[in-house]
């Protein structure tokens, strides 16, 4: 399948100019040092990596929000560079995010029925009528009731808002969906309903998922590849199984071993280990 | 005698809309060098039960007991004068965000040197030596240096052992860690769990871990109580808990982990709510 890749990145770059005093000169930060991937249409990409390691800057660069320093990223066959040429409505709806904080992500003063509407109003020539038949069908759609429309964002729990965020990045029918850890501030239960919302509505729509995490177990659940950033590079990338089966990177082997396992082998080395 | 015990627990918030009962009867045990995990979702209560032994809740509480001792020591008739003693040198607690649980205004030296000005009688001196020995202890390098940093110079995981230093200080009997790794990142949070397991196991004190992540539960735990909705669901030591879990709701959350997932989709703890809600606590143990 490695023909139909709807997102091609090669040696993508990113830096910050930190600026500097009077006396001093200004800095130059590397948050994403030269990453290439490719993503097939239909499969799950999951990127991993800790606090500081440019998965959110990847993740702001693929979304057009900020332009890349150097590096090609192609979405759909088209190259992006919105540095050169800005982005245009077609290429909008394209891409979408859905961010991690449910709360913070959601405008409080907006009734979830404007939320849903408003990617429309803002990218396509709908009519007010059809928009808000649209968004009444996606409200079903990921789980939620007809009469939520008229709702504000605080009358509903974590993982309710999480569904409006999936909605809203949806609304547009896009063809690639960056997930910026979105089920991490979820509980488990939570978290397992999400999960599965995101698994029916990549078979219904065929789309296309970057998923950002730094939780293992969801990754090697929800993943066909994956790659592990740290400090700005990739140190890892293959498909899950080859991940998961033979890290090659000392980073990589880190994380895995940093990671709590639930398993009831490993319990019982913990106990005799803490008995003896 | 138990270090900390508490029987039948009951807290009610007073809001608009009448009593709202968080926590219905509940019980928990800690012996003198045990690690007992309290694992639930956001509303289970896990927390509000540690801070009602804290005294920590606010006046909009009500907490009833039959039974809330420290020591053989009831908690619920100290003075506020004793109480003061005991909470914060004897049982001491990490709360999830480390930078938000410092003051942003003073130095982590300050600050750490403020709970040995309070509990202890050791002098300016002494103080300040102690301080650089509980640095040490939770692995700050260099603590001589760091002892005049301000807690926006650390990292989350750096403030979190500061918090932890603070949290030792007195050498506690009992410690309350309350979601100490959620907020930091796994390599972290491995750091953070192996040094809380290292000093307890040195000292000795009780541990009593919050959390909602079954995996920190697997890696601490000697003992756990799940809670959902405020009540008490199963209590087990770790391993027959993970083994063979008796509690339809424990057997929801085990299989609500990515890691157990056997088909395409995740069970959800709603597909088993039918058979926990209406389960006596009783009829599982």
């Amino acid at each position: 399948m490695s023909g139909d890749a709807i997102l091609k990145v090669r040696d993508l770059k990113r830096d910050y100019v930190i600026k500097g005093g009077i006396f001093t000169k200004p800095r130059i930060l590397s948050a994403v040092k030269g990453v290439s991937f490719d993503v097939e249409r239909g499969t799950t990409l999951a990127v991993v990596g800790e606090s500081g390691c440019g998965k959110s800057t990847l993740a702001r660069i693929l979304t057009m929000i900020d332009p890349a320093t150097a590096g090609t990223v192609e979405i759909d066959g088209q190259p992006i560079d919105i540095a050169k040429y800005g982005v245009s409505r077609e290429m909008r709806q394209k891409v979408q995010i859905v961010f991690q904080n449910p709360y913070g992500s959601l405008n409080p003063r907006q009734k979830i029925g404007a939320v849903l509407e408003e990617p429309l109003l803002l990218n396509t020539d709908m009519p007010a009528a059809e928009r808000r038949d649209a968004a009444l069908a996606m409200l079903q759609k990921v789980g939620l009731k007809p009469e939520h429309y008229g709702r504000y964002p605080h009358m509903f729990s974590g993982g309710q808002r999480q569904r409006i965020a999936i909605a809203r990045s949806i609304m547009l029918k896009p063809k690639l969906l960056v997930l910026d850890e979105p089920v991490s501030a979820l509980d488990l239960s939570v978290q397992a309903q999400i999960l599965n919302l995101l698994a029916d509505l990549q078979e219904e729509f065929n789309l296309t998922y970057v998923f950002i995490s730094h939780d293992l177990s969801v990754v090697r659940y929800i993943a066909d590849k994956v790659m592990v950033m740290y400090f700005g590079e990739a140190v890892e990338y293959g498909t899950r199984d080859e991940v998961f089966d033979n890290p090659r990177h000392s980073y990589t082997k880190t994380l895995f071993a940093a990671t709590p396992r639930a398993d009831v082998n490993s319990i019982k080395a913990r106990l005799a280990k803490r008995a003896a | 005698m138990p270090l900390l015990e508490i029987r039948n627990l009951v807290v009610e918030f007073d809001t608009a809309a009448g009593p709202f009962r968080a926590l219905d009867g509940v019980d928990y045990t800690v012996d003198a060098g045990e690690v007992l995990a309290i694992v639930g979702e956001s509303g289970s209560g896990k927390s509000v039960a540690m801070l009602a032994v804290m005294g920590l809740l606010p006046d909009t509480a009500t907490i009833t007991a039959d039974r809330m001792a420290f020591e053989g020591r009831d908690l619920a008739t100290l003075s506020p004068k004793d109480r003061r003693q005991v909470i914060g040198k004897d049982i001491s607690m990490i709360f999830q965000e480390p930078i938000a649980s410092l003051n942003p205004c003073f130095t982590v030296g300050f600050q750490i040197g403020e709970v040995l000005k309070t509990h202890t009688r050791l002098s300016g001196s002494e103080r300040a030596a102690r301080v650089i020995e509980l640095l040490k202890a939770v692995g700050i390098p260099e603590p001589e240096r760091r002892l005049s940093s301000f807690p926006h110079q650390m990292s989350g995981g750096q403030c979190q052992r500061v918090m932890i230093a603070m949290a030792i200080a007195c050498s506690p009997k009992l410690l309350i860690a309350d979601e100490p790794t959620t907020a930091l990142d796994v390599t972290i949070q491995k750091q953070i769990l192996d040094l809380l397991l290292k000093l307890q196991a040195e000292s000795g004190m009780g541990l009593i871990m919050i959390t909602h992540d079954m995996g920190v539960v697997a890696e601490t735990a000697d003992r756990v109580v799940v809670q959902y909705q405020g009540r008490q669901m199963e209590e087990a030591d770790v391993l027959s808990l993970f083994e063979s879990p008796k509690h339809p709701y424990t057997k929801a959350l085990l299989s609500a982990l990515p890691e157990n997932a056997t088909g395409d989709r995740l069970p959800t703890v709603g597909d088993f709510r039918a058979l926990f809600e209406t389960a006596p606590k009783e009829a599982t143990a």
